[in-house]
């Protein structure tokens, strides 16, 4: 089944607008009447993508397929990358600077939380070269 | 409880956002902003000292049903246009994070 689309810019180092994507995707799930459940989930998960992008890779692009059953989520960004993805999935693990924690980021809990809320996850990233974040939330 | 009621009970001072009748299930503290995300409950009204624009982002992503900023913590302007425009309750108190989640508790079990 054709999906329904949805492509966003998230802009870099502007964390005034950061949510701005998620946000309307939430507001399109419920417009359409998606699963309830699974709308808290996504909108929370594809935030914490977009935070990341922010603080790390100076911005990049949101990907969002909705099906019936499931929605699926590629963050993907430019930035400098993930040396050690293990140690990044890790709860309270962070590399973001102090400015970002003195605004509540930082907490090191950015991807366990997306891991938390989807259904599937998984990670591509060189150093240098950038990261994609796949995510899939079953709408149930 | 809704968040109207519990207001009420607790003479918060409303900051931004509207009244709303949404029903109070619980209640989080917490100033990290991914860990409350990944940690406070739908519904929740969610006591902290962090009243910026972000904070307005999460309880809208996270569906928490108010912001309530304990001690007099600062809301920013931009924070203030944000809530009222996406409809986010958010109250202050001078009362400490403690002292409210006690009235909050006492509140849910009446």
């Amino acid at each position: 089944m054709t999906p329904i689309t949805k492509r966003y810019e998230v802009s870099g180092d502007d964390f005034t607008h950061a949510g701005e994507a998620s946000g309307k995707v939430k507001t399109l799930l419920k417009q359409i009447g998606y699963h309830p459940d699974a709308i808290r989930r996504i909108a929370i998960a594809m935030y914490e993508g977009e935070i990341n992008m922010v603080i790390h890779a100076n911005g990049g692009f949101a990907n969002v397929d909705i099906y019936p059953d499931r929605v699926e989520i590629l963050l993907e960004d430019t930035g400098p990358g993930i040396e050690d993805v293990d140690k990044a999935m890790e709860e309270g693990y962070s590399t973001a600077p102090d400015e970002v924690r003195a605004l509540g980021f930082g907490a090191g809990m950015g991807l366990p939380n997306i891991k938390k809320y989807t259904d599937d996850m998984r990670i591509e990233s060189a150093v240098g070269v950038g990261t994609k974040v796949y995510m899939t939330i079953k709408g149930q | 409880m809704t968040v109207k009621d519990m207001a009420q009970s607790l003479s918060l001072a409303k900051l931004a956002g509207e009244e709303n009748n949404d029903v109070v299930t619980g209640c989080y503290i917490g100033d990290l902003l991914s860990w409350v995300m990944g940690r406070a409950g739908e519904g929740n009204a969610w006591i902290t000292v962090m009243g910026n624009i972000n904070a307005v982002a999460v309880a809208k992503l996270a569906e928490l049903s108010c912001i309530i900023l304990c001690e007099d913590a600062h809301l920013d302007e931009d924070a203030r246009i944000q809530a009222d425009s996406n409809g986010i309750a958010i109250y202050a108190s001078g009362e400490t994070a403690y002292a409210l989640a006690v009235k909050i508790a006492a509140l849910l079990a009446g």
